[in-house]
């Protein structure tokens, strides 16, 4: 026992491969034998990650996961932005120049309307719940953009640290229901060709979400998706602290 | 030689980044301005030069396939990484907001996917759609 420990002590990235290639493997067996199909292996898989994640909080009381768990440190680097970054541009090898062009002036207009949309939410279910101050408005509401959006306005406006959490939990959760609900409401939202899946990036922004949500529906939409999505987070960024907290300001 | 398709992956990551970087500094934002979008059109770009002059070997083509494939297990990392504990912890604020704005934009998403299926969507990516799942 002492060896095992040892070995994935020191090699944390490999035995976080170990980790997620036996997750992928039993979401896979349950997907075919239990589900009959009806439920991709890989959204069972992201699912399960969700879930060990929440159990790895809930063991550690800090914020990252099942990656503060001792043993699955590994899960960080390699779940990480890096990764996460390099392997989205390793998919654009698939993407059919064709394809991505006809999405076009949809797209962009999907891009602006995933920013304005859930900034509005956010700020009108803030305004409900008695925030006046156009500074904490405008921090919720860019939380719901994406939770790097939130904090970045938050930071550039000025507002107080316990608004600034508020604001990235908006932006988590937002990211979580994305992976969740991607492939149930897949059907509803007609996600079955490369341009819905860029209008789907443009609108659902954040990119661990789009990413996570498109892998666990369809493999191949997951360039065309991230393909806009990453503007999401510079579009937001842009936005928030200017245009966005003028209009605020001005209303309330 | 495969490392050479994953040296090309790495420098149009870096490249990108550093587009992405620079704009943001160039429109005075904090934050990294669709660089993973600027890397996958410099890849993209020069996948489509390569392969026209014939200089893209399979291995090569070997040493960007396989990080793609590693999308699915990276993501599921990044899934058991995310702070699902505050996700609960946090008050309705937070979960209303999110929520809501999911809802509206799975209904805008609706509506704009069904404008581009009545314009008739390529049959082409339908019929590999069908042959992939076959296989």
């Amino acid at each position: 026992m002492d060896l095992l420990y040892k070995a994935i002590a020191d090699n944390q990235l490999v035995a976080a491969f170990a980790t997620v290639g036996i997750l992928l493997w039993i979401s896979g067996y349950l997907s075919r034998h239990i589900f009959r199909g009806r439920i991709q292996g890989s959204a069972i898989a992201i699912l399960g990650g969700l879930a060990l994640a929440y159990w790895g909080g809930v063991l550690t009381g800090r914020t990252r996961g099942l990656s503060d768990v001792t043993g699955f440190a590994g899960l960080a680097l390699m779940g990480g932005t890096m990764m996460r970054d390099f392997c989205i541009v390793a998919t654009a090898s698939e993407v059919r120049v064709s394809e991505a062009k006809k999405a076009g002036w949809l797209g962009l207009l999907a891009l602006l309307l995933g920013t304005v949309l859930p900034f509005v939410v956010g700020v009108a279910v803030a305004r409900a719940y008695g925030y006046t101050d156009p500074v904490a408005l405008t921090t919720i509401g860019a939380g719901a953009v994406t939770y790097i959006v939130g904090p970045v306005t938050g930071a550039a406006i000025g507002a107080s640290s316990d608004v600034m959490a508020l604001s990235i939990a908006t932006g988590v959760i937002k990211a979580i229901l994305v992976m969740i609900f991607t492939p149930f409401l897949a059907r509803f939202m007609r996600l079955d060709n490369p341009q819905a899946a860029m209008v789907f990036g443009g609108l659902a922004g954040t990119v661990s979400g789009v990413s996570a949500g498109l892998a666990a529906t369809d493999r191949r939409l997951v360039p065309y998706g991230a393909l806009v999505a990453t503007f999401h987070t510079g579009l937001g960024c842009l936005m928030g602290p200017s245009v966005l907290f003028l209009i605020v300001k001005a209303i309330y | 030689m495969v490392i050479l398709g994953t040296t090309l992956l790495a420098l149009c990551y870096l490249l990108g980044i550093m587009i992405g970087d620079a704009l943001g500094s160039l429109i005075g934002v904090k934050a990294n301005v669709g660089g993973v979008g600027f890397a996958m059109m410099l890849l993209i770009g020069s996948l489509h030069y390569l392969h026209e002059r014939g200089l893209m070997t399979v291995g090569a083509e070997r040493g960007i396939t396989f990080w793609a494939a590693m999308y699915i297990p990276v993501v599921v990392a990044m899934a058991a990484t995310q702070n699902v504990l505050v996700a609960f912890k946090s008050g309705m604020v937070a979960v209303l907001g999110a929520a809501g704005s999911v809802v509206v934009c799975a209904c805008v998403i609706s509506l704009f996917n069904r404008v581009i299926e009545r314009r008739g969507v390529d049959p082409a990516w339908q019929n590999t759609m069908s042959s992939a799942e076959i296989k």
